[in-house]
């Protein structure tokens, strides 16, 4: 377990004033506060820091007792001990006028715990947290094999089981909520939500681009110039397709509704556009030599 | 009328400590919808998220009314860049490797 530099945290001097110390928390607070940093871990993680910086400092009593012990926090049972009735007078006349600030904080530092205590240094955390359960987010790795049909599956989230339903089309990236999955709310106030990012891992040959898809098709230079029909992947089979003659390289063709399943519209599908690459063979008989030297003289453009 | 996913306005005022004048403000500048059923005031369920949020940016972080609109409404656009910004960045993988 840490120390941890309160001071640091709402980046002021030991000898700040309360006023300073209020003034660092609000500027910081509104900088980090989750309802203006949606989904961002990295500022709840420092908004609840500094709730709990400010929980010590703003109290006269926590300030003090941080401050004798600081580092030495571990020998500061003793004192706990001594002081502990003239806190639980303190804890409850102190907040008026200066609620911490809410949000979706959650629990405090072992170092904190261990100094002060489990619960609230100074009894309360703001008014709305006492309602509604912190959100949680998790991120849901899969295959883009995984999206192309709707499908259910049991995610374990804070070791609850939650059955899911994943609809075809899902994209990289996007974030459902899913609501009440969250944490449970405080003085029976409603659960948070689950907001859940899917982290979608394309080892195909297709190349996605929302709900169409795109990839290559090797053509030997024979089909590309007489014209024929080829056999081509689509993403859950194959198709015939029919070569025209004098094809170019690089030349794309749509599959109209080959493409991947569009999000949430059952049985609408995007496009698949195929390129082809044609391929000019690298090594020919002698044979083949002297039939292509032919045909190069019959070439008069 | 269908009073099923309505919460008497009052009702909020008490469980969040909150002024009724503070959601009579927000209502007229267009941020929550008011309904009013025989006299009395009412919000829709559906709006309870974002009103818990108001609350809280405005109890807070001292946001007045206007300011919680231009809030709401830069991340409104947030919310939509970081949409933008992930079709772009799967769409950038058209051209990668």
């Amino acid at each position: 377990m840490a120390f941890i530099d309160y001071y640091k945290i709402l980046e002021v001097d030991k000898k700040a004033t309360e006023a300073e110390i209020k003034k660092a928390y609000r500027k910081l607070a509104r900088k980090y506060h989750p309802d203006l940093n949606p989904n961002d871990k990295e500022a709840e993680r420092k908004f609840k820091e500094l709730n709990e910086a400010n929980e010590v400092l703003s109290n006269a009593e926590n300030r003090k007792k941080f401050d004798q012990h600081g580092e030495n926090w571990q020998h500061a049972e003793q004192y706990e001990k001594a002081s502990q009735q003239q806190q639980q007078y303190q804890r409850g006349s102190q907040r008026e006028g200066f609620e911490g600030f809410s949000g979706n904080t959650g629990d405090y530092s072992d170092f904190f715990e261990s100094m002060f205590g489990g619960g609230s240094a100074s009894g309360g955390r703001g008014r709305a947290s006492a309602f509604k359960g912190q959100d949680f987010n998790a991120e849901l790795h899969l295959d883009l094999n995984d999206v192309f049909t709707t499908h259910k599956r049991t995610l374990t989230i804070n070791g609850k089981n939650i059955r899911l339903t994943i609809p075809a089309g899902v994209e990289n990236g996007q974030i459902i909520k899913i609501s009440g999955q969250g944490a449970e709310g405080a003085n029976g106030g409603p659960k948070g939500d689950l907001y859940l990012t899917f982290n979608i891992e394309n080892h195909t040959n297709f190349k996605v681009d929302k709900n169409n898809l795109y990839s290559n098709v090797d053509l030997d230079v024979f089909t590309a110039i007489l014209g024929g029909e080829i056999t081509a992947n689509t993403f859950d089979g194959k198709v015939k397709l029919t070569v025209k003659p004098g094809t170019q390289n690089g030349t794309k063709v749509k599959l109209k509704g080959k493409g991947f399943p569009v999000y949430k519209k059952e049985g609408e599908f995007g496009d698949l556009y195929i390129s082809f690459q044609i391929l000019i063979p690298t090594e020919i008989t002698e044979k083949e030599k002297e039939l292509f030297t032919e045909l190069s003289k019959l070439r008069t453009i | 009328m269908n009073m099923e996913n309505l919460i008497l306005l009052k009702t909020v005022c008490t469980h969040y400590k909150v002024e009724l004048s503070f959601f009579t403000h927000l209502n007229e500048i267009g941020l929550i919808e008011i309904q009013i059923i025989e006299q009395s005031p009412y919000v829709r369920e559906d709006q309870m998220y974002d009103i818990e949020r108001m609350i809280r940016l405005h109890h807070e972080l001292d946001v007045n009314i206007e300011g919680i609109d231009v809030v709401f409404n830069l991340l409104e656009k947030i919310d939509d860049l970081k949409k933008d910004l992930i079709a772009t960045k799967n769409r950038l993988r058209l051209y990668e490797n």
